[in-house]
């Protein structure tokens, strides 16, 4: 990202002691088989044997906090960490094997690529299922879908099927769909990463901006220096639980420290 | 609703009110109350998905549209053929339209279940990224056959009249038949829906399973033809009943067997209430297992 560092004056203008997201003795752990597609072969196989291959995976072990309304949060750990389990679990897509998660608010999590579920069909199609899914009504997502074609810059691309898309367009195009469907909370997993860098440089700009519009706000990313401006804290996810929860500097510096990498190394703060 | 920002209903919805509180579930049911409400909610995104996946399926051919008429009528007439040349002579044009309207009521069952099996499957990237009760994608399957059902029904009214078949009253009688049919159709999806998440298999035997179905019912010969000794097999189809009275009382005008009718009922309540309850006891461990 070419970007200039930018400092950002952010005051989260939550009443005092109303959460957005309270997250309490959270675990989950997945019970999945070790072969990756189940076959029904397979599984005789095993039935003969008296065998299951099923691994528990603790995804999530024990995770507490609560983010006020307005609250940009960061989310930083190493892959597999669990970082998107815990955006899933925000969003009521998965259920906790323990604990409890209140969540304030209509949330939108359209991102991670929700848009595009289908690739036979045409952006349009995805654009408008996509809202539908997630509960808005036809009038709402008619009303939007002018701004999200704009933003993403693809006008010309709607009525094709997203299987022609190039894996950037994908990209913009749900990007788009996320940050203007208006949401109270938005989970970003990775956003800043679509698009060509011109567009990187327009996505930043309308993340700042929804993150001075006090929404709620969690964005996972391994673009250290994005997190460092937006976020107004970040919490560190190592092997499932909370290793750390401080403001931006701390955090990402212990991060960093922890990762081996020094505070300077352009290549890991650069955005991927 | 109005605005975006403001969400209103009632406050123990479970996917998009103002506050969700999420917990880990007992195996079995989530409470029904409000997964109904919000599946109705939620009405348009199925009919829009089934809209979408029809218009995408001719998308590339020359006729485009036009084949949702001329597949099911093509397999119809080889079917005919085909039960001409076994037979030796040929059985007239009373028996086409009841093999064409078993056709193409067989299809509005098996064109739901087929697709609708990798309904879930292939919705991964929508399960895992939004929150919404997961029996919208197998019941947008059953929409698309019933979109796709609907255009051979004028093709079997020209068949009907040409064959010189009465029209009565009775014929009425083939709506609530065809309901059922749906209704058994939507219970079998979602049942075949799940397991296909469990064993990835199931599409694949899929096809051979519906042609022993299509051969065990009565559309290639009429019901009262079948020996005694085969007589079970008709009795353990659940489409026997509801195939057997659309040609008692579409193609001929005659007045339904109350047997009949009611093990029509029967099969459709158990298809769905089995289908149902499996899918949705089931449906919150989809997106860990895709």
């Amino acid at each position: 990202m070419s970007s200039k560092p930018v400092t950002t004056a952010r005051s989260p203008q939550a009443p005092a002691g109303t959460w957005a997201v309270k997250v309490e003795d959270l675990s989950l752990t997945y019970r999945t088989p070790v072969q990756k597609r189940p076959t029904l072969k397979g599984t005789l196989k095993r039935l003969g044997r008296r065998k299951r291959i099923i691994r528990e995976i603790n995804a999530l072990r024990d995770v507490s906090f609560e983010v006020p309304h307005g609250t940009v949060v960061g989310i930083v750990g190493v892959n597999g960490a669990g970082k998107s389990t815990l955006m899933r679990t925000l969003a009521g897509i998965l259920p906790p094997t323990k604990g409890r998660v209140e969540v304030q608010g209509r949330v939108s999590t359209l991102l991670a690529l929700g848009v595009g579920f289908n690739a036979d069909l045409t952006g349009q199609d995805n654009v408008i299922l996509g809202g539908l899914a997630a509960g808005l009504s036809r009038d709402q997502i008619e009303a939007k879908y002018e701004e999200i074609t704009a933003f993403a810059e693809l006008e010309d691309f709607m009525d094709i099927p997203m299987r022609r898309y190039s894996s950037g367009m994908y990209g913009r195009l749900a990007f788009s769909v996320a940050v203007n469907l208006e949401p109270d909370i938005l989970l970003i997993d990775e956003a800043l990463s679509v698009g060509d860098a011109r567009f990187k440089r327009k996505s930043f700009d309308k993340m700042r901006e929804l993150c001075e519009q006090a929404r709620t706000i969690f964005i996972v990313s391994h673009a250290l220096k994005t997190m460092h401006e937006l976020a107004d804290e970040v919490i560190w996810i190592h092997r499932g639980r909370v290793k750390m929860r401080d403001s931006p500097d701390t955090a990402i510096a212990a991060y960093e420290e922890f990762l081996g990498v020094s505070g300077t190394d352009e290549v890991v703060l650069e955005d991927p | 609703m109005s605005a975006v920002a403001e969400q209103p209903g009632p406050a123990q919805d479970e996917f998009t009110s103002q506050l969700q509180v999420y917990e880990p579930h007992r195996v079995g049911l989530p409470p029904l109350a409000p997964y109904f409400r919000e599946l109705w909610r939620r009405r348009a995104f199925a009919v829009e998905l089934a809209r979408s996946n029809l218009r995408a399926q001719n998308y590339n051919t020359v006729l485009g549209q036009l084949w949702l008429i001329l597949n099911p009528l093509f397999l119809g007439l080889v079917y005919f053929m085909l039960v001409t040349i076994v037979r030796g002579d040929s059985r007239g044009s009373a028996f086409l339209a009841h093999l064409l309207l078993g056709v193409f009521a067989f299809r509005l069952v098996s064109g739901a279940i087929r697709p609708g099996a990798k309904s879930v499957t292939s919705g991964g990237r929508l399960i895992l990224n939004t929150a919404f009760p997961r029996a919208l994608l197998p019941i947008s399957a059953v929409l698309a056959s019933i979109l796709r059902f609907l255009p051979t029904l004028g093709i079997y009214a020209i068949v009907h009249a040409l064959a010189g078949l009465p029209v009565t009253p009775e014929i009425l009688w083939g709506i609530p038949i065809l309901a059922l049919m749906v209704v058994f159709a939507t219970g079998m999806t979602m049942l075949v829906a799940t397991a296909q998440v469990y064993f990835r298999d199931t599409r694949n035997f899929l096809p051979f399973f519906l042609r022993i179905w299509v051969f065990a019912s009565p559309i290639l010969y009429y019901a009262n033809e079948v020996p005694d000794q085969l007589r079970f097999v008709l009795y353990v189809n659940p489409l026997y009943p509801m195939l057997a009275t659309l040609s008692e009382t579409v193609n001929f005008g005659r007045s339904p067997s109350s047997g009949l009718l009611a093990a029509s009922v029967a099969w459709a309540v158990a298809g769905i209430l089995i289908g149902g309850l499996v899918f949705i006891s089931r449906e919150r461990e989809f997106a860990v297992r895709l």
